[in-house]
């Protein structure tokens, strides 16, 4: 078996809202185990099991936590649902298919690190899940999983959630923070990050809802037992969406170390009507697109690194050689176009020109000055933006221009003879 | 202290400096666009990255703080790609016909550019045809040449607090633009022209009004008088390189002669004026347990802050005019009487530091039933430089002339006008010295000085304790009205400017106005009071004269026909 | 609900602003905010009105315009264009006669394009007011659109 199902192992069990099943599927247990535990002990715990960050940064979860825990002030927590990046789902199928587990594991950061209020901000596109997430939360509250004196101890953490009104950039964890106090989402200048200066000016906590969800585990059965999962780069389990051109598009859960390969062909069944694959985006619209000599890659960070890139929130959009890489490439860039918060010069006006020289490789009108322009403005943007969002876009023109050259050069020469 | 090496120079910083102020401390030059002195960063326009080794992204250096053992190049090969290619995408989106823009050679945006060696630009122009707004007397946006560094925002937010100008949208169709998309107007702008103080290229600008004195001037059937304001005459200098730390006054009433003017007069005058009838109000109000505290009225930006926003302390409000509208009113009656001429032949330019001085000059109140204005324009400090540039004005050349009586005698307390306190510290020498009948021992109130945000002073009068305070910036207007309006103001008189430093940090400025500049300023203001034989308005010969002739007396009927106005809530 | 009853439930906090905004929103029939209100709610919250504009002017679901009962989102990202072989888009503009951006006649249906709705496993997608439909071929499309009108769905 490729897959091995730890946060997504009450995944069709229970209907999503009642709490005494969730309870019967073992739900608490590590809630209950962190409330006999110090705050530095769960820290360790976390520490132990190597768990990072699942939003696409990578970044250890135990150093946020352990800086939020040296603050003295009031502290909040933020779950970062705002899941826009193209090819996600993961967070909408945690949300909607386990909810009380990421309630659990928000509850366990919040102890730890001391916080009494905590926001989950989801995406305004997501209907169900925030419908879900306001009935559970709710429920938790009335069963004394959330509130005051939560499991008749002295901690207390409520929690709410806000919705977004239709913007990516709020992903970006400044950004979030922007419209969580009831402002446009424009990412603010760093440093101070979030566990120094966050929501209201107060440290705070802010994590992916995949990370919060892999806490009640590691605090269940341990840090050391967590980190015995994965690859030599990544402990645990990953989730992938995969989507595009395979026969089964779906939500996964593998350990890091599964190569992207296996994932395709065995969970995905291949391509549908067996068409070859062409490439693979990895990471969504902000990902590397890799050619099929490249996808006996781990699934972990580490091997990403060549792309300047992460591996991103999980996802592989499979794609056939039915498709034009320029029409993909301009579909990714015209995305960030529109989702530009117009702040910084680079991203605001970089990406309409992005636009406009994809689009002339769309239409073989490209000449070689405009393979030059597209390529030092994409590493431009990369290189100089102020958010995650203009640091990451270019990486589908990046990528192709590294491993798709000849497609470049072809599509050039076409012109050329025209 | 932190070592850093930059450009293969190792140096000491301190650690709290951001690699910018590093390389500045050291001579080290990185360009900056969106980056302003007194402002906040908001490292939106991205040209002053830099590289730091080790590191593949290029991070902006007012923003990023220096560690110890940093590598930095500040002009490596891909920043400077970086720089230029950001340069050619803020052109893109720019109206850059840069022959038909008063910011031509003046311009932040173009001297970048000149700067980068670019010369030409590989992106499409994606800049629309926008509507320019110039639907009000005081401001004109036009959007096509806006690079959206935020500048004006910032400062129309932070230091004003009047919150009109704001990002809108995003992408890049992102707009910065008052609510709705809506015009400026008097419902909203205090016309403070703050924004136009700082954009870096001419997306805010005062509404050009050169060609109508032009115009008049080289009409022979008009008398042209100009009036220069205190916070004019020492800044101007600072746009002419030879006027450079001189007080230019007997140059600048020289060059005025030579633009053509018929009368050179001097807004001190009628500063002098206000001294008499604010301080005679002031007394008026404390002796007959009047409506205190009183608040200053020379500011246009802050009365109409007060009508739009604080309505309900209208009465606080003296009723005196501006010393500009005081000068018109003067002219178009008193100086049409004595020199026999109908108010239609008389043509009153004012110069002035400021934008919202044009709305004011507009107002119904300083307009007849005829429809003819006590002031006919108002010039900014900038539209004079830019009719002296028009004339070629050369000041080595020029000799020293004195203002034209009767409105050119002044004193030393009128000067202080253009300076925050000023108002304050010309009516504290007044009134004091009336109501105790005795000299003063010491005419310099230093507690009123300075650029504190709010300044306090109190002192013992006739066994009463007076408390004063004086604020500059709307943004810290806001704590002394909220005082009134909760009856916890413990003042008795309260000046307030809309401008940070004064009339000397106005709207309309050189461009560059910063604290750097308004504190030259400001102590150039002190010297000129400090130089003068009067120093106290009611010492004013002329104006003493001018009562005896004419007024009578400080808020007679006729001081108040002519010299008070009146406020009203929108 | 009117605005005074969603400005209470949200105890007139400034943070809030974007919930309220919504809640008006989806209050009405047509889905959108008017500038009057824009000003009541910048009075009630004591921000400036420039700021709401700010916030109204930033987020793609709130909306100045009025638009149709049906607010028809279709996902134009990369997940979906690969799966998408009978063109969504243009389906639903010839059924409706209607360009992308527009209203209907009747105020019915507005047609709109949105970023990934989170589905790309049952690409393709759209969304009707806070109703997502997946797996859409073009008879699914069609008959939705159907239902609709017939109010079947709504």
């Amino acid at each position: 078996m490729l897959e091995k199902r730890i946060l997504t192992q009450r995944f069709n069990k229970y209907d999503g809202l009642s709490i005494r099943q969730y309870i019967d599927l073992d739900g608490f247990k590590a809630l209950e185990k962190a409330f006999s535990m110090s705050s530095q002990q769960i820290i360790e715990e976390i520490k132990l099991s190597q768990l990072t960050g699942r939003g696409g940064a990578g970044f250890p979860t135990y150093i946020k936590m352990q800086a939020m825990l040296n603050e003295t002030r009031d502290k909040y927590l933020v779950c970062n649902a705002d899941e826009g990046e193209p090819g996600h789902f993961k967070d909408r199928h945690l949300i909607e298919k386990d909810p009380y587990q990421l309630i659990e594991g928000m509850v366990i950061s919040a102890y730890a690190v001391g916080a009494n209020k905590g926001y989950i901000y989801v995406r305004g596109e997501y209907n169900n899940a925030i419908q879900q997430l306001e009935k559970t939360i709710k429920i938790a509250t009335t069963k004394g999983y959330l509130g005051n004196h939560i499991c008749d101890s002295d901690f207390s953490f409520e929690l709410v959630v806000r919705r977004g009104a239709g913007a990516y950039v709020c992903g970006e964890e400044f950004a979030l923070m922007e419209s969580i106090e009831g402002k446009p989402g424009r990412t603010r200048v760093k440093p101070p990050f979030p566990t120094e200066k966050g929501i209201f000016d107060y440290p705070t906590l802010i994590n992916n809802v995949e990370t919060f969800c892999n806490l009640p585990t590691i605090i269940e059965h341990g840090g050391e037992h967590y980190s015995t999962i994965g690859s030599n780069h990544a402990k645990g389990t990953k989730l992938i969406c995969l989507s595009g051109n395979v026969k089964h598009k779906g939500l996964y859960e593998v350990p890091y170390g599964t190569s992207i390969n296996d994932v395709i062909s065995e969970l995905g069944g291949g391509t549908a009507n067996d068409i070859p694959i062409q490439m693979v985006q990895i990471g969504g619209a902000c990902g590397p697109i890799i050619p099929p000599r490249l996808l006996n890659m781990d699934i972990d960070n580490e091997a990403f690194e060549i792309f300047d890139a992460k591996m991103g929130a999980g996802a592989i959009i499979v794609i056939d050689e039915n498709y034009d890489l320029f029409e993909i490439v301009l579909r990714n860039m015209q995305f960030f176009l529109h989702e530009s918060c117009g702040k910084c010069a680079p991203c605001r006006e970089g990406h309409i020109q992005i636009v406009k020289l994809l689009q002339k490789f769309v239409n073989y009108q490209a000449t070689h000055k405009d393979y030059v322009s597209l390529q030092s403005l994409a590493e431009v943007i990369h290189t100089t933006t102020l958010c995650g969002l203009g640091q990451t876009s270019p990486t589908s023109v990046i990528s192709t221009m590294t491993y798709f050259k000849e497609a470049y050069d072809k599509r050039i020469n076409q012109q050329n003879k025209e | 202290m932190a070592t850093i090496t930059m450009n293969n120079q190792q140096l000491e910083v301190t650690n709290e400096m951001t690699i910018l102020e590093a390389a500045k401390a050291h001579n080290i030059n990185i360009p900056t666009l969106c980056h302003y002195p007194d402002l906040a960063i908001n490292s939106d326009c991205r040209i002053c990255v830099v590289e730091i080794e080790g590191k593949r992204m290029l991070p902006t250096s007012c923003s990023t703080p220096v560690q110890d053992g940093m590598v930095i190049y500040t002009n490596s090969p891909r920043v400077l790609q970086a720089r230029k290619t950001i340069t050619e995408l803020m052109l893109s989106s720019h109206d850059a016909n840069c022959t038909a823009c008063t910011r031509n050679m003046r311009c932040e945006l173009q001297t970048l550019s000149k700067n980068l060696g670019i010369d030409i630009n590989r992106f499409e122009p994606t800049y629309k045809d926008l509507p320019i707004d110039d639907n009000n007397p005081s401001l004109v946006r036009n959007m096509n040449r806006c690079i959206k560094c935020g500048r004006c925002v910032d400062v129309c937010k932070t230091v004003q607090g009047v919150h009109v100008l704001e990002r809108m949208g995003r992408s890049n169709e992102m707009m910065i633009a008052p609510a709705f998309n809506q015009s400026l107007n008097n419902l909203i702008c205090t016309y403070c022209g703050q924004c136009a103080n700082v954009c870096p290229v001419g997306a805010i600008m005062e509404k050009d009004d050169t060609d109508l004195v032009w115009e008049n001037l080289h009409n022979p059937k008009k008398r042209t008088l100009v009036q220069v304001a205190p916070a004019v005459r020492v800044a101007i200098g600072e746009s002419f390189h030879s006027l450079d730390d001189t007080v230019p006054i007997g140059k600048l009433v020289s060059a005025l002669k030579h633009l053509g003017f018929d009368e050179v007069y001097d807004t001190n005058f009628t500063a002098d004026l206000t001294i008499m009838e604010e301080g005679n109000e002031l007394i008026y109000r404390i002796q007959n347990d009047d409506v205190l505290p009183m608040m200053t009225s020379c500011c246009p930006g802050w009365i109409n802050y007060v009508e739009q926003h604080h309505s309900d302390i209208l009465k606080h409000i003296s009723s005196c005019k501006s010393p500009q509208q005081m000068f018109g009113a003067l002219a178009k009656n008193y100086y049409k009487e004595q020199e026999n001429l109908n108010k239609e032949d008389i043509f009153v330019v004012s110069i002035m530091p400021c934008t919202a001085k044009k709305y004011e000059a507009k107002r119904e109140e300083f307009t007849d039933q005829y429809d003819n204005p006590d002031v006919d324009v108002v010039l900014t400090t900038r539209e004079l430089e830019k009719m002296f540039r028009q004339m070629g004005v050369d000041f080595d050349q020029l000799d020293n002339r004195d203002f034209d009586e009767p409105f050119g005698m002044t004193s030393g307390a009128a000067q202080l006008f253009g300076a925050s306190g000023g108002v304050m510290e010309a009516a504290l020498r007044t009134v004091t010295e009336v109501l105790s009948g005795k000299p003063l021992k010491s005419l310099d109130f230093s507690a009123v000085r300075g650029m504190d945000g709010i300044k306090e002073a109190s002192f013992n009068l006739k066994g009463q304790e007076i408390k004063v305070a004086v604020s500059h910036s709307l943004s810290n207007a806001e704590q002394l009205i909220q005082g009134i309006k909760d009856g916890t103001s413990p003042y008795t008189f309260i000046e307030i400017m809309a401008c940070p430093g004064g009339c000397i940090g106005g709207g309309g400025q050189p461009y560059g106005t910063d604290s750097a500049s308004r504190l030259k300023r400001m102590e150039t203001t002190y010297r000129v009071d400090l130089e003068k034989d009067i120093r106290k308005s009611h010492d004013n010969p002329a104006i003493k004269t001018l009562y005896d002739n004419y007024l009578q007396k400080p808020l007679s009927e006729l001081s108040h026909h002519l010299l008070h106005t009146r406020y009203y809530p929108r | 609900m009117n605005l005074q009853k969603i400005l209470e439930k949200h105890a007139f906090q400034k943070d809030h602003l974007i919930e309220i905004l919504i809640d008006l929103q989806n209050e009405k029939t047509y889905k959108f905010v008017t500038e009057e209100e824009v000003s009541l709610i910048a009075d009630a919250l004591k921000v400036p009105v420039s700021h709401v504009c700010g916030v109204m002017s930033f987020y793609t679901l709130l909306s100045f315009d009025e638009r149709g009962k049906y607010i028809i989102q279709v996902c134009k990202d990369v997940p979906c264009y690969l799966n998408d072989d009978f063109n969504v888009l243009t389906t639903i503009e010839k059924a409706l006669d209607i360009s992308c951006g527009d209203t209907s006649k009747d105020q019915f249906f507005t047609l709109e394009q949105t970023a990934c709705l989170g589905c790309c496993d049952e690409a393709p997608a759209m969304r009707i007011n806070n109703k997502v439909y997946t797996k859409l071929t073009k008879a699914k499309v069609l008959r939705i659109l159907e239902e609709y009108k017939e109010g079947i769905l709504c």
